[in-house]
């Protein structure tokens, strides 16, 4: 079969591999319809996360037809059509159980590699490095999907692929950064980012009851949509001073309620800056770019929440910690546990509360991957959100 | 072959105590067996570390005072504060500040608590040398000197212990009687689902993977056999040594086994919902003699050290249990890294 294979940094290829084949006994071959390009497959692009082989699939964001089942599967049967939640998870053991999906404790076969980063391992997911289990991404023509009763979401009612592919990470995702502020009556939310996600994020928490969402981004495009499609308040941080007192301003004085991080460990900022994190970041004394998890953090409301969904990886350098302590700020933050919002998510689509195919700017086959991640991580010709067509 | 100490012994306390922690006992572990007192077997300082402890730190604080004030320590040990004292006061801190950094963060401080031994010789050295000259205060040198006798005899005293004592926190987990490894993991299931699958051994090669099998041979004796490099296999004989009912079962291998081990597994219930925690000790001997115990050494450099091997066997037993088989990943189907995540041809 094809995939889309990470060789090198800034470097994808679309190779022919193996076909996959059934490991144990709950997996499905799943062939795959539509598949798309995650911000966070940018930070495996541009080699942010260790433990990535040349040749390794990526993709953690697919959908397609049930072609083949193991003998322990139960539910999910051949020929039907399913969306597959990015988490890898069991749906048995205690975390599962609780509902905490993506720190599943046994779906991660190398766990001892995540506990020397992290000190616990989270699950496995698709795609997505060593460190997280070595599965093949999605970005294929077949996936092998372990647990296959647990995480594939059937659609059943006709919709299109567009429609209900983002069901398996940046919808959910979005929804449960929302979630997490704990929107009341009247509250204001602040949004950082305007990828894909941060319009999701934008999308749910007016679905939750905000009254307004302030966007920052420096892309002209993606802060039109976050205004036209997703209903926000705009602030290009490029264009003012401060993003802190701009909010102050919009919110008189006293801050958003909550504020979610969309961005993650690849934040830019005008200036000095980001300099500096570029710069440790180069000569590894961070990880990761915190600059718009600090700006979260500065310009929350006191007792507000801020909300990170954005992905980091490792360590950060000029956290502040003495605002997030003396203002009583929570932090709230987690791989999205998709497993919990699907249903959920399916109904609001089905009842017509949302359409998720707003954010899709481009389509392309599969074979054109390399051109469209290079096209994503420059943001060109306008590119909020890549669907590859299998 | 030295004490292998189990970790478990009888105590008045009705808590657990881990050097320092303690936590109430489960209420059905008390049902049954009366309070324990738990007492961490490895890994932590023993007294002879705290002693080069203490040594290193005393290094570190003289020889910082030494460079920072050569005139107030040059005072105390009633030598003149002239430039040229004050110098070699501050190379004897540079010397001191040396012997304590190594004594604080050399895995093996032996030979840096030696170097503070030949320091003090030097010292006394020096002081005999001041304590000749009439310019200096006798009084105050002659203390000095009493204190400098005193630590010496420490120092020798920790070098000494250090030297003959290596089954400690210096070297925790691989010694000259073996590889000492102390696991825990919890599984969502209860004692008596968890007890009754590791008590039929049969089941130990579902997680055990360096095992091809363990046969029942009689009423508490069985045969294993584990695959060894280059294709081979090991085999020996283990005998039940303690046996208790959705609690605990112990072993140990018999006569002229290939690899001498003995083990211990504890099942106790989880503070929360119907789980066990499982708690293991072993101490193996390696095969292949001394060359078993550098590869172990070597392993434990590259990635995996001997107490990893039994960690992924535990967390394997907790997927066969919850989820019935081993989990894999495209990646994990193939021995070794790096390749990659990709189906295997």
């Amino acid at each position: 079969m094809k995939a889309t294979c990470w060789m090198g940094k800034r470097k994808v290829e679309v190779v022919d591999v193996p076909d996959p084949k059934i490991l144990n006994q709950q997996d499905a071959i799943v062939k795959i319809s539509s598949t798309a390009i995650c911000g966070s497959d940018l930070h495996l692009y541009n080699g942010f996360v260790p433990t990535m082989e040349r040749g390794d699939i990526l993709g953690h964001e697919f959908m397609g037809e049930v072609v083949e089942v193991g003998r322990g599967v139960k539910k999910v049967k051949v020929g039907d059509r399913v969306v597959v939640p990015f988490p890898i998870a069991c749906g048995v053991c205690a975390a599962c159980k609780a509902e905490l999906y993506s720190v599943c404790e046994n779906s991660n076969p190398n766990k001892w590699m995540a506990e020397k980063m992290w000190g616990h391992s989270p699950a496995g997911i698709f795609g997505y490095s060593h460190l997280t289990g070595g599965f093949a991404g999605g970005q294929a023509e077949f996936a092998r999907v372990p647990f296959a009763d647990v995480g594939p979401v059937k659609i059943e009612n006709g919709f299109t692929d567009e429609q209900v592919l983002f069901l398996s990470d940046i919808f959910p995702t979005g929804y449960m950064g929302a979630e997490m502020c704990d929107i009341k009556q009247g509250d204001t939310i602040a949004v950082w980012g305007c990828g894909p996600v941060g319009q999701f994020a934008i999308a749910s928490a007016f679905l939750l009851g905000a009254e307004r969402v302030i966007a920052i981004d420096r892309f002209p495009y993606r802060l039109e949509m976050a205004r036209d499609k997703a209903g926000a308040e705009t602030i290009n941080y490029e264009q003012v001073d401060s993003v802190i007192e701009t909010l102050n301003d919009m919110t008189a004085g006293r801050g958003p309620d909550a504020c979610i991080d969309a961005v993650g460990m690849e934040g830019h900022a005008p200036g000095i800056k980001y300099l500096y994190d570029r710069t440790k970041q180069m000569g590894r004394m961070e990880t990761d770019r915190p600059i718009a998890l600090r700006e979260a953090i500065m310009s929350c409301r006191n007792g507000g929440t801020v909300s990170v969904i954005g992905v980091y990886g490792g360590l950060i350098d000029k956290f502040p910690i003495g605002a997030l302590m003396n203002r009583s700020l929570q932090l709230k933050t987690g791989q999205c546990h998709v497993q919990r919002y699907t249903k959920k998510l399916l109904g609001l689509i089905e009842e017509g509360k949302i359409d998720p195919s707003f954010v899709i700017t481009h389509r392309m086959r599969l074979s054109d991957a390399p051109h469209g991640y290079d096209m994503f991580v420059n943001k060109q010709d306008n590119c909020e959100k890549i669907v590859l067509k299998a | 072959m030295g004490t292998v100490e189990t970790g478990w012994e009888q105590g008045d306390a009705g808590e657990w105590q881990d050097a320092g922690v303690t936590r109430r006992q489960s209420s059905r572990r008390a049902a049954v067996e009366g309070p324990r007192t738990y007492v961490e077997p490895r890994a932590r300082k023993g007294p002879n570390e705290k002693l080069a402890d203490f040594l290193g730190w005393f290094s570190v604080g003289l020889g910082v005072s030494q460079i920072i004030m050569p005139r107030v320590v040059s005072k105390i040990c009633g030598i003149d504060d002239s430039d040229g004292n004050t110098v070699l006061m501050r190379a004897l801190g540079m010397r001191e500040l040396t012997s304590g950094v190594g004594i604080l963060t050399q895995k093996h401080p032996t030979n840096w608590v030696w170097s503070r031994v030949a320091g003090d010789v030097m010292d006394l050295a020096l002081l005999g040398k001041v304590a000749s000259n009439d310019e200096n205060h006798r009084g105050r040198t002659t203390l000095a000197t009493a204190a400098v006798l005193g630590v010496l005899a420490l120092d020798v005293l920790s070098a000494q212990q250090l030297a003959q004592s290596p089954n400690t926190a210096v070297n925790p987990d691989v010694d000259e009687e073996g590889i000492h490894v102390r696991k825990t993991i919890t599984v969502n299931k209860s004692p008596e689902e968890v007890y009754s699958f590791w008590h039929d051994f049969e089941n130990l090669p579902r997680f055990m993977r360096h095992l091809e099998s363990v046969r029942m041979t009689s009423e508490g004796r069985s045969h294993w056999v584990a695959k060894a490099p280059a294709g081979k296999s090991v085999e020996w004989d283990a005998v039940t040594t303690r046996d208790i009912p959705n609690e605990l079962i112990a072993w140990r291998s018999e006569g002229d086994a290939d690899i001498y081990n003995e083990g211990e597994v504890r099942f106790q219930a989880a503070p929360r919902g119907d789980a066990t925690e499982i708690h293991v000790d072993l101490t193996y001997t390696p095969p292949f003699g001394v060359a078993g115990r550098v590869g172990a050494k070597m392993a434990k450099l590259f990635r995996k050290e001997p107490g990893q091997e039994v960690q992924d066997d535990l967390f394997a037993l907790k997927q066969v249990l919850e989820v019935g088989e081993i989990v894999l990943s495209d990646a994990t189907v193939r021995k070794g890294m790096p390749h990659p995540a990709q189906p295997d041809r």
